[in-house]
């Protein structure tokens, strides 16, 4: 080691820092460790993989968009608009970042389950039936999912420069305007962070789901329910599933390094 | 600080870590692992058991009997497992993890489990295959769902199913609160709560569960875990499972 280097990190940070490396290196060694590398491209191209895959992407990816359509203004009331009992509402609204999504997807069954407060009128009027369903995973999956994006969306609207927003809104912007062609720019890379965080979460929902939506092949096992059931059923699957998760998870999560480093 | 003290203060702080996991269990704790179809009975026998030795504490973690396997064959310190299937006991006594004796300690039955009122009209297995109710049973390698699929086999109907939960206090509280019509659960699960109703199996279709009990070959309370096996198989635990719905042997 040359002394320079010694200058720039003190050796106990490095020392530290390596053992959070290990830290979160070992669990994955472990998963290679017992991967049936063997076996591997059959067991991912079994039926319940497959079903599972599709049904992830699908899920997550319409967790994603409700969550930026519903979440971006709600960032942005919550970042702008003064109104009673704002922090209340804020602080409901990012209940689920804390809460056991187990508590999460009970709550949803009992407001919106074909018994639950909301739910029951709903089925009794169009006969919907959101738990058991892909819509129930999507929805589970969103409840979890958004919080993500709101605090992140909101902390770039708070701390960017406004005086843009002015400079256009004088030069004769509308409002509507101002925002899509000044604010959101702006905040792009903010958002993207706030879109990737909220995938991830979504990509990963367990708790909620299985509550709120249960557990069917093709209908309502995403991937971490695949994992979480194979795990009694039969282990290479599960252990095969996992590696997927990790393989997806790391290749955007590295691919969108860029805009993840990069704050507004 | 000089270089050599830094690594002597990163090594002081590792061996702090080192020290604390080592975690040695007290004997005055008995970590028991028990099928979810236990849960009120492995409570009330908890409580008995405790009550009658002082200072004791007995640490229930109830969950389905596949994922208890799981973790016990992982290595989590535990003394006593109680499976709700003979199979999923041997698997564990097959890698050499159950220390004593493995013995049966009460039967089940299945039953289809409604809510109160059968809100769908639930008469039979038969029933299970109507595409417009909304059935659930437990998920396959969990004890009651392998237990399920083998009634409805037995019966020859192909269920229209809505999910598979991962167990069966899960699929039951599914149940108890209206969102599923129906679920094939065991009959403990119905006896003595006033939100479920059970429909019967016939004996030609049914399937009787029977639940082994041992003491681990790892546990860190072997002691502890043989006491409180004798408690479950004495005439006091014998009468706490009965009063929860289960058949002796």
């Amino acid at each position: 080691m040359s002394s320079r280097a010694r200058q720039r990190s003190p050796l106990v940070l490095i020392i530290l820092g390596s053992i959070g490396v290990v830290f979160f290196v070992m669990p994955f060694i472990g998963l290679l460790g017992r991967t049936p590398w063997r076996d591997l491209a059959s067991l991912l191209g079994e039926e319940i993989v497959l079903d599972a895959l599709t049904l992830s992407v699908v899920t997550s990816l319409a967790a994603t968009l409700i969550s930026a359509l519903l979440g971006v203004p709600l960032a942005w009331l919550l970042a702008r608009v003064e109104f009673p009992g704002r922090t209340l509402v804020r602080g409901v609204v990012l209940t689920p970042l804390v809460l056991p999504p187990v508590v999460g997807g009970a709550a949803l069954l009992f407001a919106l389950g074909r018994r639950g407060l909301l739910g029951e009128p709903l089925f009794d009027a169009t006969g919907l039936v959101l738990p058991f369903s892909t819509w129930g995973v999507i929805l589970a999956t969103t409840f979890v999912a958004m919080p993500f994006l709101v605090i992140t969306v909101e902390g770039a609207l708070r701390n960017m420069d406004r005086r843009y927003e002015g400079a256009a809104a004088t030069l004769g912007a509308g409002r509507w305007k101002v925002f899509w062609r000044v604010t959101i720019p702006m905040i792009s890379p903010s958002l993207l962070s706030g879109l990737l965080l909220a995938w991830a979460r979504a990509f990963g929902e367990f708790g909620a789901t299985i509550t709120f939506a249960g557990n069917l092949q093709g209908r309502t096992q995403t991937l971490p329910l695949a994992v979480f059931v194979s795990l009694e059923s039969d282990r290479d699957v599960a252990i095969a599933i996992s590696l997927l998760m990790v393989a997806v998870s790391l290749l955007v999560l590295v691919a969108m390094r860029d805009r993840w480093w990069r704050p507004t | 600080m000089s270089k050599a003290g830094h690594i002597f203060l990163s090594l002081a702080l590792l061996l702090a870590i080192g020290s604390c996991s080592t975690n040695q269990a007290a004997s005055d704790e008995i970590r028991v692992s028990a099928a979810a179809s236990l849960s009120d009975s492995f409570e009330a026998m908890a409580v008995a058991f405790e009550a009658e030795h002082r200072g004791v504490e007995v640490v229930l973690n109830l969950a389905g009997s596949s994922t208890l396997r799981e973790q016990i064959l992982g290595g989590a310190p535990t003394d006593v497992f109680a499976s709700a299937n003979l199979s999923i006991m041997n698997e564990v006594a097959d890698v050499g993890a159950v220390g004593g004796e493995i013995e049966v300690f009460a039967m089940n039955q299945l039953v289809i489990a409604v809510p109160a009122g059968n809100p769908g009209g639930i008469d039979g297995l038969e029933d299970l295959a109507d595409d417009g109710l909304l059935v659930g049973v437990c998920a396959t390698g969990v004890p009651c769902g392998d237990f399920a699929r083998e009634a409805l086999a037995k019966a020859g109907i192909s269920a229209a199913i809505d999910t598979e939960e991962a167990d069966v206090r899960a699929l039951a509280s599914k149940v108890a609160i209206g969102e599923l019509d129906a679920a094939i659960t065991y009959l403990t699960d119905v006896a003595g709560n006033a939100e479920l109703e059970g429909v019967a199996i016939p004996a030609a279709d049914n399937v009787v569960a029977t639940y082994p009990i041992a003491v681990l070959a790892d546990a860190p309370n072997p002691d502890g875990g043989a006491e409180f096996v004798a408690f479950v198989l004495s005439t006091a635990g014998r009468s706490i499972l009965a009063a929860h719905g289960f058949e002796l042997p």
